[in-house]
């Protein structure tokens, strides 16, 4: 077991430094840099002397190679570096970005999961009925829906129509109501289709038809019989979603003004700001291999089959 | 006159599909206390059908459409599925047929157990742990205490169905249906669940409404018969009367059709003197690395040869190593020591363009037709595909070939368009025969190749087998679990049992004068036995004594 948890650590910090290099190459690949974009602008007025000393005082002047182990170097003792553009450390922007963010990510995550489950049910609930078919129709649409316009088309109907949830200094939860429905949406959809067929296909299988015939109710057989066993391969999908939840964080929080790493990222985009987006790439490298990590430890533990046999 | 504890009135059963398929049509039968009644037939016989109905578990598109089922003398034919739970674990229980797909993969032995007991309400806590313990005893189990805590995998195919009869009779229901029971379990296993089934039932007093597809089972366990085809009842009578004198053709022609031991065995073929065999395997040894650094021993020490022309037959349980020593013959699997001599050329040293070659004197049919064939390919491509991978064939001659051998497997030219899923089993198999055939290879490896189709079905491609083989000269390797097959079909035999080679000889030999305990156990197993045989009840014990070789 020691071996196995050793073994996929080992694996998480590979993945680890294979992101950061990678993204180091291809943000090394663009034209221009970050000191280039801020201090050419005429109005500084600075001579070339003067740009190559801010860019030799920006480390950003050596060879490529000497550029890479030096960042490297920083990022084991957790320096992410200056961010050119606001002039402050990169770790500081994410010690006020970040928290915001994970709280929106985990709310769209849990409301994505219980929307998921809620379709999954509803379908086997209503097996051999109309509804059903309905019901199943659902991800298809969610997933469809793109999400900057989900974000306003809520933003239309709930708040200036209903005015159910203010826009205007709106509390620290009521803010986050729209956007955690944005985010769950698209994210619940592909959870609930994989659930709906595991759901399906479990119910077809005979120790279902032993569990009936031992006299459990309808839902006794559905909870801990069915369910059990159609959720263990869901989980390997909610962890890679969870990655496709950070990319989503960028939209919601464009669209709704929320400060975070998605409006971090956006700024830094259109600076260039490589330090930051080199740091946005390894944090949610980081949160996305740990929670893979998390999922694969589980998994001996949900299903006893994985368990590596003792002795025999 | 008593009550039947089940009385089925003009049961009709049907599948919603695109067409409505009848499964079951107007079936009456009843059962009585502490009776074993034997539902017989093949596949599509609407047996299990009317075993599930009468539990209430048909599968998602199934309905009752018409009759009445009565249990105990009350109509619950309209019953809900609430009120059915009621009565399902307590009075009337099941016995499938998988055991390995039968308990939740992630439950512990012992909450299963538990759950009929807690969802009746008939134990609780303490109490219900003891039972649990209790029951799980009761069906032969060592060590319950440990067994409780473990999951499914952990347990063989035998074990496991101990632990369904545990669930099913925890309850001491007047009625339990036994859907195919034993038909994924070894012979000897087989054997031994049936005698702990027939135990519990005299104990208990409960009737056993018992779905088998295996005549010899049903001689064997049952008091009255009923012959089930495509839904409607083709006789019904005492078990005894049917064996000895079957009224209705079908019976007769499923009687007959049956392989048994009692029937007289083929000529054999004598090889002429001096004649090389085919086939020479001496001393075959294969290890498999464990994972924690120890070896397993598959196959210990096998050797046989086979004439050509002649069939020589493996026979062994799950496990017993009959499937790597033929991935052997075949040249999938190198040998750890030993020699494989196969028309002169030595399968432990081929590779590349030899192999490949050596590939065409060898050819494989599996269990499985189905499986085996590429359910997108059309019978046509099927067949030729092994054409395209030797020298050119030109595409006419190529045709011309594909259709003289499915002549030859006695199959219509029409079939050659169509894809296996529109096929039935018998049709897959001379399919897959066909695509074995169509190299003209020396020796045909069988691996099971009858053990999954009906009886009527299994007796066509087993003369089929015999025909080819007088007329094309062929060399048949056949691994079986079925000694009645076995004895029809080979010259000589090999039993094998963990690992080891326990007797060979002509199938005369190994039949009438076997050498090792554990072969005179597999054929005292067999079932359609007892009828002759009457003992004493053997000992249901859960574990095989140890064989010497």
């Amino acid at each position: 077991m020691l071996k196995f948890v050793l073994a996929r650590i080992g694996q998480a910090v590979l993945v680890l430094w294979a992101a950061f290099t990678l993204s180091f190459v291809l943000l090394q690949a663009m034209p221009g840099d970050a000191v280039l974009i801020k201090f050419l602008n005429p109005e500084y007025g600075l001579s070339p002397e003067q740009i190559a000393e801010i860019r030799a005082d920006y480390a950003v002047d050596g060879s490529l190679f000497a550029q890479y182990a030096a960042s490297l170097g920083n990022l084991l003792t957790g320096d992410f570096g200056y961010s050119v553009q606001a002039g402050v450390p990169v770790s500081a922007q994410l010690a006020v970005n970040l928290p915001a963010t994970l709280t929106l990510a985990s709310l769209g995550f849990a409301t994505a999961v219980i929307l998921a489950a809620l379709l999954a049910f509803l379908s086997s609930f209503s097996a051999g009925s109309r509804l059903r078919d309905l019901i199943q129709s659902i991800p298809a649409l969610f997933i469809s829906i793109p999400v900057f316009w989900l974000g306003i088309m809520l933003i239309q109907i709930f708040s200036f129509r209903l005015k159910l949830v203010p826009v205007i200094h709106p509390g620290p939860w009521e803010s986050l109501i729209l956007p955690v429905l944005t985010l769950a949406v698209p994210i619940s959809a592909p959870l609930a289709q994989i659930l709906i067929r595991n759901l399906d296909e479990i119910e077809t299988r005979s120790f279902v038809s032993v569990a009936r015939a031992k006299g459990a109710s309808r839902g006794r057989v559905l909870f801990r019989h069915v369910a059990r066993n159609a959720v263990l391969p869901v989980l390997t999908i909610a962890g890679v979603l969870f990655g496709e939840l950070l990319a989503g964080a960028v939209v919601t929080e464009t669209v709704f003004g929320l400060s975070g790493i998605g409006s971090l990222t956006e700024r830094a985009v259109s600076h260039q700001d490589l330090a930051v987006l080199q740091a946005v790439v390894i944090v949610s490298a980081a949160i996305f291999v740990a929670i893979n990590l998390i999922v694969d430890l589980a998994y001996p533990f949900l299903d006893p089959r994985l368990k590596p046999r003792a002795g025999a | 006159m008593t009550t039947p504890i089940l009385d089925i009135r003009n049961l009709r059963v049907s599948y919603d599909a695109n067409v409505p398929h009848c499964a079951v049509n107007g079936v009456s039968l009843q059962v009585f206390p502490g009776e074993v009644v034997a539902l017989v037939g093949e596949s599509g016989s609407g047996k299990t059908s009317i075993a599930q109905a009468v539990i209430g578990v048909l599968q998602g598109n199934g309905r009752v459409d018409g009759g009445a089922i009565l249990l105990n003398g009350t109509d619950i034919t309209r019953w809900s599925q609430k009120r059915l739970d009621a009565v399902r674990g307590a009075v009337v229980s099941l016995i499938p047929q998988d055991p390995t797909g039968s308990l939740n993969p992630v439950m512990t032995i012992g909450a299963q157990v538990r759950e009929i007991l807690t969802v009746h309400g008939k134990a609780r806590g303490k109490a219900a742990d003891r039972r649990v313990i209790e029951l799980l005893t009761k069906v032969g189990l060592s060590q319950p205490e440990v067994r409780a805590r473990q999951y499914p995998h952990e347990l063989s195919g035998g074990m496991k169905q101990r632990v369904l009869i545990a669930i099913a009779i925890a309850l001491e229901p007047a009625l339990i249906i036994a859907d195919e029971p034993t038909s994924a379990l070894d012979v000897t296993v087989q054997k031994r669940i049936l005698d702990l089934i027939d135990e519990l039932r005299w104990e208990f007093g409960t009737a056993v409404l018992f779905v088998t597809h295996d005549l010899g089972v049903a001689a064997d366990r049952s008091s009255r018969l009923i012959v089930l085809k495509g839904g409607e009842i083709q006789e019904e009578g005492a078990t005894a009367d049917i064996l000895v004198a079957p009224q209705s053709a079908y019976t007769q022609r499923l009687l007959a059709d049956a392989p048994s031991l009692s029937a007289p065995a083929r000529i054999v073929r004598r090889s002429r003197a001096g004649e090389t065999p085919l086939v020479a395997v001496e001393n075959l040894i294969k290890d498999f690395a464990l994972p924690d650094g120890g070896v397993q021993r598959a196959v210990d020490g096998v050797s046989f040869g086979i004439d050509p022309g002649t069939t020589h037959a493996i026979v062994g349980e799950s496990g017993s190593g009959k499937t790597t020593t033929i991935r052997a013959v075949a040249g999938f699997e190198r040998p750890t020591s030993g020699r494989i001599l196969i028309d002169g050329l030595d399968a432990r040293t081929l590779k590349g363009e030899t192999l490949r070659q050596f590939r065409r004197k060898v050819q494989l049919v599996y269990q499985n037709p189905l499986a085996s064939l590429d359910p997108r390919q059309s019978v046509f491509s099927i067949i030729e595909e092994p054409l395209l991978n030797f020298a050119p064939v030109a595409r006419d001659e190529r045709a011309r070939r594909v259709a003289a051998i499915l002549d030859r497997v006695g199959l219509t030219q029409a079939t050659l368009a169509r894809r296996p899923h529109a096929l039935s089993g018998g049709q897959r198999q001379r399919i897959a025969i066909a695509r074995a055939l169509i190299l003209e290879p020396k020796l045909v490896i069988l691996d099971e190749a009858v053990s999954a189709l009906d009886v009527t079905v299994q007796a066509q491609i087993l003369s089929l087998l015999a025909e080819l083989q007088a007329d094309l000269g062929l060399t048949y390797l056949f691994v079986s679990h079925d000694l009645a097959v076995v004895r029809q079909i080979a010259d000589s035999v090999s039993v094998m049992h963990e690992g080891r080679q326990v007797d060979h000889g002509s199938v005369e030999a190994v039949f009438e004068r076997p050498t090792s305990a554990y072969t005179r156990d597999l054929i005292e197993a067999i079932p359609g036995r007892r009828r002759q045989s009457q003992g004493a009840r053997p000992n249901p014990s859960e574990t095989a004594e140890g064989y010497p070789a």
